[in-house]
């Protein structure tokens, strides 16, 4: 069903970028903030299509999500974009006050999330960033896995109210998801059926639990992958289904393994359905610089190989 | 290892500063990932720095009256990892490792208390933090009575970050004077020049109406620069900052003045043609490009 050796492979930054032009032409009251890193996250193609209603704020997030916050209570839909770690961790407290406690109708667009940034380093390598939304009342964040997904999300959370955090990449990543599937808010998406584990997992890992499940099929063992794309609301019916079904959960994200999707998710398995979890994810540390990325993703555990290590693991006891 | 000397002419200076920015062209083609703009435009500031002007000796970084020097611009890494090697703070061969994984180099510094190079106080890369690390190490040198002097550099668009100008109030209303604040006035940033991005000017006033002593050089000129940093470190009574005038990606005729370069390498061609623009000199490529870059 999937093409495991060869994808497609787009920018999920791109699918963000597309989606804003397309809906710059229903949507005037759209208006994009720029951090001065438009070209990194491809909010010039909504400038160049639209200029008076992109607002430049220079470098200066904090500014710029106060800004959004002041232009959504002038009637506008303001999307504010930079880099993961500058979209969050600057801003928090202006994030928390003026826009998720406001209730603003603010939509804060990050990419170069995760380890995925590769050269740029620790610095840049935001690995605490859902986690930090996540924890904010009235925050819905969404972490799409593709471009195609990510083009829906950001339509999405564009045309739903209130605040909303959408999680993406630079780099090229396969693009698997159905363009024309609307993006379900809350709404986990089943990918693979399978009985033995479920691995629920979120953005660049959704691939790598495909390809994982696909390399445990071989070997006897039936994985289940299902893609969590939006942590905030948490799909709670599919997880204790998961929980049910399956005595083996393992959350597979490119983030602290403490804040952001094992989190979210374990919160829930505790409640309603205690199961044995485990986790891939970045283990409380930060990261590095490193030319290829998939070379970090191997270090840091966070890959294909890493999830099927991690299975058998559990699956020998 | 041991540290190199100190050069005392603009003209050894300037061959020094050369050879830095030839180090800087071969450590992107290398590694094809980094900022070219910025390091080449503020090589000869860090060689008037590190080979005349500060006080730190990698030999013995717990001197007491050391000074401390801060990049609050952590992009422009390359030029400083050039001149730490070239000054003997690590093997000239580590430049190789620019951005690698498993490397000290760094694609922003981290301090050699995490994985990063040696030199290094603190990690920088998120813009608008260091001047606010340097007041603080000033005030608490200044405490404890000690003579060190702090320098930070800090780029033109990094002083929209609103953290800068809370910095420069608490450095002016403390009366911080053994700190220098150097801005790379290169009028460049990413998206485009800093006056259509985000109207900086007018810069000199901004400072002088938040009570700095303001000074300005050519960020070119080797005996301006030597100069004004002296004049800064010798004036009591208030912070002072150099706003020093440069050109991003000076040196190489293709990059000079074009924001364009604010993050990308040369391609090895490019790298190239960038090299016969900056005659060799006596201290010796570490490296030689071949006609493809190496992994
Ligand atoms: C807090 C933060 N926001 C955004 C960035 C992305 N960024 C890196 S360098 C840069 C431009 C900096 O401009 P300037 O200080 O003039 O440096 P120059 O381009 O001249 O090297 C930006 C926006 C960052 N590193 N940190
Ligand atoms: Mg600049």
């Amino acid at each position: 069903m999937y093409n495991i050796e060869k994808p497609e492979l787009k920018e999920t930054r791109q699918g963000f970028a597309d989606a804003l032009v397309e809906l710059g032409k229903e949507l005037p009251e759209l208006v994009v903030l720029g951090g001065d890193v438009t070209g990194s996250v491809k909010t010039n193609l909504f400038r160049d299509a639209y200029p008076d209603r992109f607002i430049s704020v220079g470098i200066a997030e904090q500014d710029m999500i106060g800004t959004a916050a002041g232009l959504a209570l002038a009637g506008k839909i303001p999307v504010a974009s930079t880099y993961g770690e500058f979209a969050t961790g600057r801003p928090f407290d202006q994030i928390r006050q003026s826009v998720a406690y406001a209730e603003m109708n603010v939509k804060i667009c990050a990419s170069h999330c995760g380890i995925t940034v590769g050269p740029d380093g620790a610095t840049h390598q935001s690995f605490e960033d859902v986690g930090i939304m996540r924890i904010l009342p009235n925050m819905t964040v969404l972490t799409p896995c593709d471009y195609n997904e990510t083009y829906n999300a950001v339509k999405t959370a564009i045309k739903s109210k209130g605040p909303f955090y959408v999680r993406f990449y630079r780099e090229k990543s396969p693009n698997f998801t159905d363009i024309k599937k609307e993006f379900k808010i809350g709404k986990a998406d089943t990918l693979i059926e399978g009985n033995d584990v479920t691995l629920l997992a979120s953005g660049l890992l959704v691939w790598e639990a495909i390809v994982a499940s696909e390399m445990l099929k071989k070997d006897g063992v039936s994985a289940r992958v299902v893609n969590v794309n939006t942590i905030k609301p948490i799909d709670k019916e599919t997880i204790i289904k998961c929980a049910q079904e399956t005595d083996l959960i393992i959350t597979c994200e490119d983030h602290q393994w403490q804040c952001g999707l094992f989190g979210a998710v374990a919160e829930v398995v505790s409640l309603y359905h205690p199961v044995k979890m485990d986790y891939i994810a970045i283990d409380d540390t930060f990261g590095e610089s490193g030319i290829i990325f998939s070379e970090l993703m191997s270090k840091y555990k966070i890959d294909r190989t890493a999830i099927y290590n991690k299975v058998k693991s559990h699956l020998k006891k | 290892m041991s540290t190199n000397p100190l050069l005392n002419t603009p003209e050894e200076l300037d061959e020094m500063s050369r050879q830095i920015r030839r180090d800087i062209i071969n450590m992107l083609a290398i590694s094809q990932t980094g900022h070219s703009g910025g390091p080449l435009g503020m090589a000869d500031i860090f060689t008037a720095m590190y080979f005349n002007k500060l006080n730190i000796d990698n030999t013995d970084l717990d001197k007491e009256d050391r000074d401390y020097f801060f990049l609050s611009i952590g992009h422009i890494a390359p030029v400083w990892y050039a001149t730490l090697a070239r000054r003997g703070f690590m093997e000239i061969d580590e430049l190789k490792t620019l951005r690698k994984i498993n490397g000290r180099l760094q694609g922003h510094p981290a301090s050699p208390k995490g994985h990063g190079a040696p030199g290094v106080e603190i990690a920088s890369g998120s813009l608008g933090q260091g001047l606010s690390i340097a007041v603080g190490m000033a005030i608490g040198l200044r405490m404890d009575g000690r003579k060190n002097h702090v320098y930070c550099i800090n780029g033109d668009g990094e002083l929209q970050e609103g953290q800068i100008w809370e910095a420069v109030m608490t450095a002016a209303h403390h009366n911080v004077d053994n700190l220098t604040m150097i801005v790379d006035r290169n009028h460049c940033q990413i998206d485009n020049r800093t006056e259509n991005v985000l109207k900086l000017e007018p810069l000199p006033d901004k400072f002088i109406a938040f009570g700095w002593n303001v000074l300005e050089m050519d960020g070119h000129n080797m005996q301006d620069i030597l100069d004004t940093i002296e004049k800064a470190k010798a004036f009591k009574g208030k912070p002072t900052v150099i706003i020093a005038e440069t050109f991003m990606g000076k040196g190489v005729s293709f990059m000079e003045d074009n924001y364009k370069w604010h993050g990308v390498p040369p391609s090895v061609e490019q790298a190239l043609v960038a090299l016969s623009e900056l005659a060799p000199t006596k201290y010796g490529d570490f490296h030689e490009i071949k006609e493809k870059a190496e992994a």
